[in-house]
């Protein structure tokens, strides 16, 4: 069943930059001051950043919330363009305008399943913000990266009851391989226990992730990214190719999404 | 020292509005999805999203691409339909105090007299815009609205059939624009709006891809102001209906512009996806413009280029 998102809940403002951190080469983790939404932010949800005030870039960008605190939410960032290039150079103090909380999070897994994360890249952000909701339980976290230089380094977010695991393409820390090898690694040792799969990042990786969970018939939620405009169902841009079950020819990540069961969506045609 | 709140009513023909600022058709989807961020009834009128006789589930993705100061789309009229508008949105939307316009698109031309003639005595829509600026199937690939024959008799199919005010957006794809306007006054359209979005693409160096499933998309945004304004100045000295312009309108000043060279109103489009709120920052911007320049009916401004 696929929802709306909850658009009651968005706001549109100014939020205070409080920090705005380099955490490797590549990623930032930037502190917004705004106590409103920020209660409301559920894990998978996401803001529309305006980078600058001016007309180049002329759009906002979407990031995953992070983390969310009493006075200020967390979003991870890795610099690709024009945008996040220029969110790199913003200082505490400066505001950027923010809308959101937007989309639909993730549905919190049943009790008797144990989570299992998986994230790629910058793909990990909503996990992180996911796990810490999940702190109480026992939880399978698996990482994959292109490098040991490009490990998210969040040691503060790591949690006793939860197991981490990392990959790397270029097998220069943890598993020599990708997240998903990880992932079938688990499954086949631990056939018959009762899972609930949680997965963000680059699309390759989500169809390996949602292939598999339909395979091993584990239900999956994955969370997806694409270009957008508006952020809440009205320029229609963000499109995907829905599974032929579906009432629909195609979901919208920012409203109907980000987070979709697996079985939801059309692998072959992402 | 004592300010007068200033007279923003705007007369489009039949059609009268509190003010002259509207949203753009696409962008503001059926106007319910704004009321978070909105003060809906601080606004002219509500163009609500290309409607057609059937559902359209829209063109493959990507459909959008940020190009410099704009963006291009190929949402592909992606729409709910008449029947869930009229069913689903309507009664809602019928309880905000402003004014409602159907953008209505057709595949063929008997489907926007169709179109018309279900919309013809539904309370709480108070005008029609006629998309003319989108792929005939019945001619290949052509738009209605780069031929003036075609677009006239779209137009006077669409006015045969409603009891509406009639307004006709113009595609900015094409040699001279006016000969279109001409054509579409002279079929009976009630009001000309523009301009529709230009065609453009965009290229993935990469991969060596368009950037767009579709190929080719409507680019808009502030990139494309001079070249909208320059239309609505030229349409405003061949026709003599009222105009609404359109075409990158940002804030207050921009669609200052737009009513200096002609246009009695503006529509506001891409502006809502960057900042929510720019149609409402619009009419206020106005108002304190006309108190702060004197000036004691918007009316004043319209065609007052020197």
């Amino acid at each position: 069943m696929i929802k709306k998102g909850d658009d009651k809940a968005m706001i549109d403002g100014d939020a205070e930059i409080l920090f705005n951190h380099q955490v490797n080469h590549d990623t930032w983790l930037l502190g917004l001051k705004r106590s409103e939404p920020a209660v409301t932010m559920k894990p998978g949800q996401f803001v529309m950043i305006r980078v600058r005030s001016g007309m180049d870039p002329l759009l906002r960008r979407p990031f995953s919330v992070c983390a969310v605190e009493k006075d200020h939410f967390k979003v991870l960032y890795r610099r690709v363009g024009k945008g996040t290039e220029i969110m790199t150079q913003a200082k505490p103090g400066e505001n950027f305008q923010v809308l959101g909380p937007l989309g639909e999070g993730f549905v919190l897994p049943e009790e008797e399943r144990l989570p299992v994360l998986v994230g790629g890249g910058i793909g990990v952000a909503p996990l992180f913000f996911l796990a810490r909701l999940l702190y109480r339980r026992n939880l399978e976290f698996m990482m994959g990266f292109r490098s040991a230089g490009d490990i998210i380094p969040f040691d503060e977010l790591r949690l006793p009851n939860h197991r981490w695991s990392v990959s790397t393409d270029d097998g220069t820390a943890g598993h020599a391989g990708f997240v998903t090898d990880l992932l079938l690694l688990y499954l086949d040792k631990n056939r018959g226990l009762p899972l609930s799969l949680f997965a963000c990042g680059p699309r390759p990786m989500l169809k390996k992730t949602a292939e598999t969970a339909i395979t091993y018939g584990i239900p999956c939620q994955v969370s997806l990214e694409s270009a957008m405009a508006c952020g809440f169902g009205v320029c229609q841009g963000c499109a995907v190719k829905t599974a032929p079950q579906e009432s629909s020819a195609y979901h919208y990540v920012c409203r109907n999404g980000p987070v979709f069961p697996a079985e939801a969506i059309d692998w072959e045609a992402l | 020292m004592f300010f007068p709140t200033p007279d923003l009513t705007t007369l489009l023909g039949p059609l009268e509005l509190k003010n002259p600022v509207i949203t753009a058709s696409g962008t503001f989807g059926y106007g319910l999805e704004y009321e978070p961020l909105v003060n809906l009834k601080a606004l002219g009128a509500i163009v609500v999203k290309g409607l057609s006789l059937k559902p359209i589930s829209g063109n493959p993705p990507p459909r959008i691409v940020e190009t410099a100061c704009g963006m291009l789309n190929a949402i592909g009229l992606a729409n709910i339909g008449l029947e869930a508008f009229l069913k689903d949105k309507l009664p809602r939307l019928r309880e905000i105090d402003t004014r409602v316009i159907a953008n209505i698109y057709g595949h063929h031309i008997e489907e926007y007299g169709e179109l018309a003639k279900a919309l013809k005595g539904v309370e709480g829509v108070h005008a029609l815009e006629v998309n003319v600026s989108c792929p005939n199937v019945e001619r290949g690939g052509m738009a209605f609205g780069i031929d003036p024959v075609i677009a006239a008799r779209v137009t006077e199919t669409v006015v045969r059939n409603t009891d509406k005010p009639v307004i006709v957006k113009l595609s900015p794809n094409v040699t001279d624009i006016t000969l279109v306007a001409k054509a579409v006054e002279g079929a009976g359209a009630d009001i000309i709006s523009l301009i529709n979005t230009i065609t453009g693409m965009a290229v993935d160096i990469e991969s060596r891809t368009p950037k767009l499933g579709n190929i080719f998309g409507g680019l808009s945004g502030p990139a494309i102001k001079p070249v909208a304004l320059r239309m609505v100045y030229q349409v405003a000295r061949a026709v003599k209906i009222p105009l609404i312009g359109m075409g990158g309108i940002m804030d207050y000043r921009d669609a200052l512009e737009f009513l200096i060279v002609g246009a009695q109103a503006v529509e506001i489009g891409t502006a809502n996806f960057v900042k929510p709120g720019a149609s409402q920052s619009v009419v206020e911007g106005l108002s304190k413009y006309c108190v702060d320049h004197g000036v004691k009916r918007i009316g004043e401004i319209v065609g007052s280029l020197k």
